[in-house]
């Protein structure tokens, strides 16, 4: 096979802060076109995860493959260019543009200084957008400032900001914390309608929302892998009932 | 042309704003005001030069910068250097005599001449020629500012750090200038500047040329920022002063595109600085260190930060209650401006420029009105008699 089995492949992933491991040793791989949420009780180490896959932290020992590509020790943006995109926690979108706006910085094209000073706003662009902003239930708020979004509407901003780059893994944390029981199931909707042919890892609290979502499920417990497998497995393992889900 | 009118005049307030200021500097004040005051406009318009930077700099990027000076010092100097270079050569020419000969060494500036320098540093020799200090007047301070910008922004060093160290680098480039004072003219600059090209600067006529000179840098300066602003590199620069991380996880390189508007707006205030020696005729480390560089944070905070043309306001307001000021009041002109930073950016965050925005509008309607108003009054007084 010339296409690796795996799209991201982590080793032995440890980051430690003065002593504390708050990732120790996590191996995980997770498949092309997979969606994996990752649960745990709160401190399990999820979030410096993804902070370890996109860059944001340098991990103390281990190794980061996507696509046969190792992303261990490159800089943030060389990371996004390799296809992989973060979500945040709480929406962070660029406050004084419009939606338009953001949904245009977040496009490849002019990526460098010299480049977004010559970068023209071509037909090819403005139809990406719009195709975008239809996605993530926008498009009748293009020219709002992105401030005057809802906090919901933030979160899809943000999550479209992401697909405008085309990316093949996609990094959300929390996509749906802070929104209504309407808004949440056209997040999954959503979330399921772009995760197609792309990898997806998730993190996630709502078990509801996993439920419907997710292809696998890896449960974290202080900075290990507790226990990894399908959602009616997950449920059952007493190890997670006793650390997360009987809480 | 309508891309022209979009992206350069920025539409119709834009473009109002503009012609406002232009008929202001380029009509208005030469009719109003005497020689000696409208040299004094040349000399505070040569610093918003500076403001204007500012604004793209720190208003829309969010790099404070307290040590633009030293950008501003550059390019003076740079036009300093030429000027002073050709004065010297036309002493030696004119007074071509054994007495000149016994005295100084020819053709060198007179400052080297008391230093016991009696050859010209290799460094001085690029000033010889016009078109080579116009090139080095903006490559100087923009490798400068690249070389600031990436040693601190590729280790993200921001914020309170970055101002600070940019103060820093403006006081060392001061105490460089006063103590290499064969090289520099120390304390005393570079002074007793006379013909630009063999064209005498210090006629009343030849100042009231350089103003008008001063006048279209500035407007030029506001022409390029609006086109600039108006790129998508401008709403990147909004996009790194808000979410700077954000910035980085859609796939650019923050120290890059933050060097980038640093070496723009570095390469801007050496312009005003040059614009500054052909008003005044000297050039001074004095003008060069922290506080002024401080005084046009001001001007720039005072004018709105995100306000190209505010920032000319703010520069002529500022600086003329200065000159006002420390006459009348010369113990209390440093608290009241001060005090005046402080309200402007507690009260009017967006300074002048925003409560205009604020305020003007809303009273522009109210004008509008009554003058819609007046007309059908005006045939009922003709009735009565």
């Amino acid at each position: 096979m010339i296409y690796p089995h795996f799209a991201l492949e982590l080793e032995e992933l440890t980051v430690s802060f003065d002593g504390f491991k708050a990732v120790n040793g996590v191996t995980l791989y997770v498949a092309k076109d997979e969606l994996r949420v990752i649960i745990g009780p709160n401190g399990a180490g999820k979030t410096t995860l993804l902070d370890l896959i996109c860059g944001r932290t340098k991990p103390t020992d281990g190794k980061i493959t996507f696509m046969d590509k190792v992303l261990t020790r490159l800089p943030e943006q060389e990371i996004v260019r390799a296809g992989v995109v973060r979500k945040f926690q709480t929406p962070s979108i660029y406050p004084k543009i419009s939606v338009f706006e953001n949904l245009e910085l977040s496009h490849p094209k002019g990526r460098t200084a010299i480049g977004a000073i010559f970068f023209r706003r071509t037909p090819d662009v403005v139809e990406r957008i719009h195709m975008v902003a239809e996605q993530i239930f926008l498009k009748d708020l293009l020219n709002k400032e992105a401030e005057q979004l809802s906090h919901g509407q933030k979160q899809w901003l943000e999550i479209g900001m992401l697909l405008m780059a085309d990316p093949q893994l996609l990094l959300l944390d929390e996509p749906v914390a802070g929104m209504s029981v309407r808004e949440r199931e056209q997040t999954a909707e959503l979330l399921r309608s772009i995760c197609k042919g792309r990898s997806a890892v998730v993190i996630e609290h709502d078990m509801k929302f996993v439920r419907r979502i997710a292809d696998k499920v890896t449960v974290m417990h202080q900075g290990k892998v507790l226990a990894e497998g399908h959602m009616d497995d997950i449920e059952k393992d007493p190890r997670v009932v006793e650390v997360y889900l009987g809480h | 042309m309508n891309s022209f009118y979009r992206s350069f005049l920025g539409g119709r307030s834009g473009t109002v704003g503009l012609v406002v200021l232009s008929l202001l500097l380029l009509v208005v004040l030469p009719l109003s005001i005497d020689a000696f005051r409208l040299n004094m406009m040349g000399k505070y318009l040569s610093l918003a030069f500076v403001a204007i930077a500012l604004v793209m700099c720190w208003g829309y990027g969010g790099i404070m910068s307290l040590g633009q000076g030293l950008f501003w010092g550059l390019g003076g100097y740079c036009m300093a250097a030429f000027l002073k270079l050709e004065a010297a050569a036309n002493i030696a020419k004119e007074a071509g005599t054994d007495q000149i000969q016994a005295l100084t060494t020819v053709g060198i500036p007179d400052f080297m001449d008391w230093n016991q320098i009696t050859e010209l540093p290799w460094f001085w020799y690029p000033f010889k020629s016009f078109p080579l200090t116009l090139a080095l007047m903006i490559v100087i301070p923009t490798v400068i500012a690249y070389i600031v910008g990436v040693a601190m922004f590729k280790r993200r060093v921001g914020g309170v750090y970055f101002a600070i160290i940019t103060q820093a680098l403006c006081w060392a480039m001061e105490i460089l200038f006063v103590t290499r004072q064969g090289w520099t003219g120390g304390i005393n600059g570079i002074t007793d500047l006379r013909t630009l090209l063999g064209w005498d600067i210090r006629t009343p006529d030849a100042q009231m040329t350089i103003y008008f000179l001063t006048c279209i840098g500035i407007i030029g300066c506001i022409l390029f920022g609006r086109w600039l602003l108006n790129t998508k590199f401008g709403r990147l620069l909004l996009a790194v002063r808000d979410m700077e991380d954000r910035v980085r996880f859609s796939g650019y390189d923050v120290a890059n595109i933050k060097t980038m508007v640093f070496c723009i707006a570095a390469a801007m205030s050496s312009i005003g600085g040059a614009f500054f020696v052909l008003n005044v005729g000297f050039m001074s480390p004095k003008l060069v260190t922290i506080e002024p560089s401080i005084y046009m944070v001001i001007f720039c905070a005072v004018g709105g930060r995100m306000s190209l043309i505010g920032a000319v306001y703010g520069t002529l307001i500022v600086s003329f209650g200065r000159t006002f000021f420390s006459e009348e009041f010369p113990a209390l002109w440093y608290f009241l401006m001060g005090s005046v930073f402080i309200l402007v950016t507690m009260v009017f965050p967006e300074g002048l420029a925003g409560a205009v925005n604020r305020f003007g509008p809303p009273l522009w309607n109210k004008i509008a009105r009554l003058w819609r108003k007046k007309p059908p009054a005006a045939p009922a007084e003709e009735v009565k008699p």
